[in-house]
């Protein structure tokens, strides 16, 4: 099904299955633990070993000797593998560093190598008896230091680093009122709560990965470049995956060294990296030095906006377009933005939940605060003056799809009280808490992806949908179901959903917020050719049939779709590719965030009091997990605000804090109650369920709506996120 | 390259490679009512003696270092981290884990109440969420305090008493309102 016009009236539009909150259809499996994770998989190989990896414990340099005699003779031992034996590898085209190391080593904790034993323990033990000699060259580690030298990276995913619109530089010079500042964002870490796992099984030169993965197509093609063998020996399984945010987008150490050591034992062989290995042997998200600029009149409308962005990444590896809303989310008819990447050999950099957006959201929308209290506007008051209908790079030609950004600003502001908020910083008390209101805009692109799938009906009425579209607990399981229910005129419980699997057809994956909307989409494309093959089959014309209550309909005759089905069952395969209407018309999901906090006078420590937020993601496909995926990444906002920083040791190279203990992630005592209101929207432009993605817009702006806040209470302007405590006491020094 | 040599040379000593070789230990628990008796490396912790042993699988490892919460179990009646612990420190031991709580068919309040309230987005952390939440019920109903409790005598059920016990569980998905509606729920018996 070619999506290349605008939706018209469908069947999703019944609304009786899709966008009602249904509780997860893959929930009581996740609830009693019978959900099989990557590292789980007993059932399909009771044998497995098990692997540990070796990782480097230098940045940079090569390796002169690696001597495993001492490891491959302790007790359990089935093998060592290094690069010396692992045979030719190629390199896949996501992956910026080679994932097994050697004679090169590229950064710290790269695999070096898999010992692999009959038990964990053995395993564990011996890889402390590979010996691996080698030479420390000098690495470029500190990314303040390295902005001089900083190049114009190449463009990410088709779109150009720089961008400009009439004269900047001219207006800027001209404003009544001009805000210029730079703020920093540090390197993140996606901890998710499953570390990358993967169990490796070789039969007959065929591969089987049971993994964590959030993109099961792009990984088997990875997995093939590698390993230099054709996709279609390598079968990949990713039902469950334990939390992703971007750090499972790609083939990663665990996977490629399973695969080599169960190749070197000639048995199954499982591999999960420890928990202090994750930040520095796979990606993050890298650290920003961000540069804005507004120029506007005396009433805050803006005339002139740049957005400049510097960070960095190892050789040939990407940059973080944080700048990218810049160009899309508020009017003014001079504009600039532009994205520098400098050479650095710190571990990859890589796509972490709503990349760009999630760091560039807090640096625009705290330079708009400032604005605002420069302008003396109110906050909102201002994001309505600046509010743009279409895109102003482009111009009135590209209009939005859709953007009630407005609606947004007003009825969060409502719901949550903004009317009550003192504009004058540090004004109210409670006890020993100056206490502060915040807020900033949500926004971020929308995305859509080619998605297929294969759905069938059997003769007893069960609808089985198939598609290799994971579930990295966005709700997809679920979602897929409603969608299928919903066209097809079944009930929920009559619909059985398989994802992560290479062996059904390639579906969008879960990545950019892309997930929902398009693997949705391949479901209802697939449906309505299934309606198509039973209508025919029953002798109905397809045009004036409608599918209710498991049966078809039309005129006075009914025939239940079980009956056509039949015995054999009817299967058909459909995929939604889309047009050019993202080109067309800008598309963008919106939001408006509100946050209260306290900050202690004394101690500088910093509590979230409360949390509302507004949303408008197009129809939203389940309202119960969905608001789920917002107030998770309003969490995460959260987090990025006030504690989460990856500390670089710019000596040897390496991030200091790779564990849970000491990268921090916000937990149940750090998070109030959070308010969801979803505005009613239908984007007709962006598919034919007319939604939009909503996985990552509840991360931008959350974080900046929380720094603003803590303004607000304490009057501390807080440039370089984290927001720690020795951070505010410092200005609070200043002020009191 | 000395760092790397040394940080390699210092784990090889602390292992004292012959000292383990092939040694193992019998251990008997009790794990969801049922007696186990398994033999045992003495360096596997409660965690993989589940996991990797008895391929109780629903218990998780996130971290493996006693950060994270996944992988709590309930033993003799108290919740624990089980990464935190060697097998052989709980020979003749009940232990109780998300398996033997409740079934997709037959859900426990608590799991049922998960489901609800969606307590839960990646599943990962969840059977730890869950086995904690229904330990730190009973935690209360036994009038131990924690941190935030205000009066040492009065212990009682609130959503600021169960955002400090259930802090040791991360949720990195981050569900954390949902979690605290589901324990509540069943706290109020409405579960």
């Amino acid at each position: 099904m070619r999506f290349d016009q605008p939706a018209t009236t469908n069947p999703i539009d019944r609304g009786r299955v899709v966008g009602v909150p249904h509780d997860r259809i893959d929930g009581p499996a996740k609830v009693t633990g019978t959900a099989p994770y990557a590292y789980e998989r007993h059932d399909a190989a009771p044998d497995a070993a098990y692997g540990w990896i070796v990782g480097s414990a230098i940045a940079r340099g090569r390796i002169t000797a690696i001597d495993t005699r001492a490891a491959e003779a302790a007790p359990g031992v089935l093998g060592v593998v290094t690069h010396e034996n692992a045979g030719p590898l190629g390199k896949g085209r996501f992956n910026t560093a080679h994932l097994l190391g050697g004679p090169a080593i590229e950064h710290y904790d790269q695999a070096l190598a898999l010992v692999v034993a009959e038990t964990l323990e053995q395993a564990r033990d011996a890889a402390a008896l590979v010996r691996i000699d080698c030479v420390a060259e000098e690495g470029r580690f500190d990314l303040a230091a390295g902005i001089d030298g900083a190049e114009v990276p190449g463009p990410f995913f088709g779109k150009d680093p720089d961008s400009a619109a009439g004269d900047f530089d001219a207006a800027f010079a001209a404003a009544p009122v001009k805000v210029d500042q730079t703020y920093t964002t540090p390197d993140h870490s996606h901890a998710m709560m499953e570390p990358h796992a993967t169990t490796a099984l070789w039969a007959d030169g065929r591969l089987t990965l049971w993994t964590s993965n959030q993109m099961v197509a792009w990984t088997v093609g990875e997995v093939a470049r590698t390993l230099n063998m054709p996709p279609e020996n390598i079968r990949l399984v990713s039902p469950y995956v334990g939390g992703g945010f971007g750090a499972k987008l790609f083939l990663r150490a665990d996977a490629l060294m399973a695969a080599l050591g169960a190749r070197h034992v000639g048995r199954p062989v499982k591999v999960a990296l420890a928990r202090p290995q994750v930040p520095n042997n796979t990606v993050h998200r890298p650290a920003t030095i961000q540069r804005v600029r507004i120029g506007a009149d005396r009433n805050g409308v803006i005339d002139a906006i740049a957005h400049e962005s510097w960070s960095g990444n190892l050789p040939g590896g990407n940059v973080e377009m944080a700048a990218m809303q810049t160009r899309l989310l508020y009017g003014g008819r001079n504009r600039l933005t532009r994205h520098r990447i400098a050479a650095l050999d710190l571990p990859e950099g890589n796509s972490m939940r709503a990349p760009g957006e999630a760091v560039g959201m807090l640096a625009l929308e705290v330079a708009m605060d400032e604005l605002a209290e420069a302008c003396g506007v109110d906050p909102v008051e201002l994001r309505i003056r600046n509010d743009v209908a279409y895109d102003p790079e482009a111009g009135p030609d590209r209009p939005f799809s859709s953007r009630p950004f407005v609606d947004c600003l007003r009825r969060g502001a409502e719901r949550f009280g903004w009317s009550r908020r003192n504009p004058t910083p540090g004004r109210v008390r409670d006890g020993r808490w100056l206490v502060g209101m915040g807020m900033a805009a949500a926004f971020r692109g929308n995305q859509m992806s080619r998605s297929a799938a294969r759905v069938g009906v059997d003769g007893r009425g069960t609808v089985t949908v198939e598609t290799d579209m994971t579930d990295i607990g966005t709700g997809t399981y679920t979602i897929l179901a409603q969608t299928a229910a919903e066209t097809l005129g079944v009930p929920l419980e009559a619909v059985r959903v398989h994802l992560g699997d290479s062996r059904f057809p390639v579906a969008a994956g879960s990545g950019g917020q892309w997930g929902a909307n398009s693997a949705a989409s391949g479901v209802y494309a697939a449906c309505m050719t299934l309606r198509e093959a039973l209508a025919q089959k029953a002798g109905f014309n397809a045009g004036d049939a409608v599918f209710e209550n498991g049966a078809i309909v039309a005129g006075n005759r009914s025939v239940p779709i079980a009956d056509v089905a039949g015995r054999e069952g009817v299967w058909v395969e459909d995929a939604i590719e889309f047009g050019d209407l993202d080109k067309t018309y800008a598309q963008g999901t919106f939001g408006a965030h509100f946050c209260e906090v306290g900050v202690d006078a004394y101690t500088g420590e910093i509590r979230v009091r409360r949390m509302v937020g507004a949303f408008a993601a197009g129809r939203i496909l389940n309202p119960k997990s969905a608001r789920n995926q917002i107030i998770g990444a309003m969490t995460m906002g959260v987090g990025a605000a006030l504690m989460e920083e990856l500390v670089v040791d710019t000596r040897h190279g390496y991030f200091v804090n790779h564990d849970l203990a000491e990268y921090h992630v916000p937990v149940h005592a750090d998070i109030p109650d959070q308010d969801v209101l979803f505005i009613e929207e239908l984007d007709d432009k962006s598919s034919p369920l007319k939604a939009k993605g909503v996985g990552e817009l509840g991360i931008c702006g959350a974080g900046a709506a929380v720094a603003n806040a803590v303004h607000n209470a304490c009057g501390v302007r807080i440039r370089a996120y984290p927001l720690t405590l020795d951070k505010v006491l410092r200005g609070l020094g200043a002020v009191t | 390259m000395t760092l790397h040599e040394n940080t390699r040379r210092a784990g090889a000593d602390a292992a004292g490679e012959d000292a383990t070789a092939g040694a193992t230990v019998p251990v008997t628990l009790t794990v969801n009512r049922e007696v186990r008796h398994l033999t045992l490396d003495p360096r596997t912790t409660l965690l993989d003696a589940l996991r990797e042993h008895l391929r109780l699988t629903g218990t998780k490892k996130g971290c493996d270092h006693g950060q994270c919460g996944a992988c709590t179990v309930i033993v003799e009646g108290r919740r624990i981290n089980s990464c935190l612990s060697l097998a052989v420190m709980h020979d003749g031991e009940a232990v109780t884990t998300i398996e033997g709580l409740g079934t997709p068919e037959r859900l426990h309040p608590m799991q049922k109440a998960f489901v609800t309230h969606d307590g839960f987005q990646c599943g990962y952390c969840t059977p730890g969420q869950i086995c904690s939440a229904v330990a730190v019920l009973a935690e209360i109903a036994d009038g131990i305090p924690s941190h935030v409790t205000a009066d040492l005598a009065d212990v009682r059920f609130s959503d600021a008493e169960v955002r400090e016990r259930m802090s040791g569980n991360i949720c990195r998905c981050a569900a954390y309102p949902n979690i605290i509606a589901a324990i509540r729920a069943v706290a109020e018996g409405a579960a």
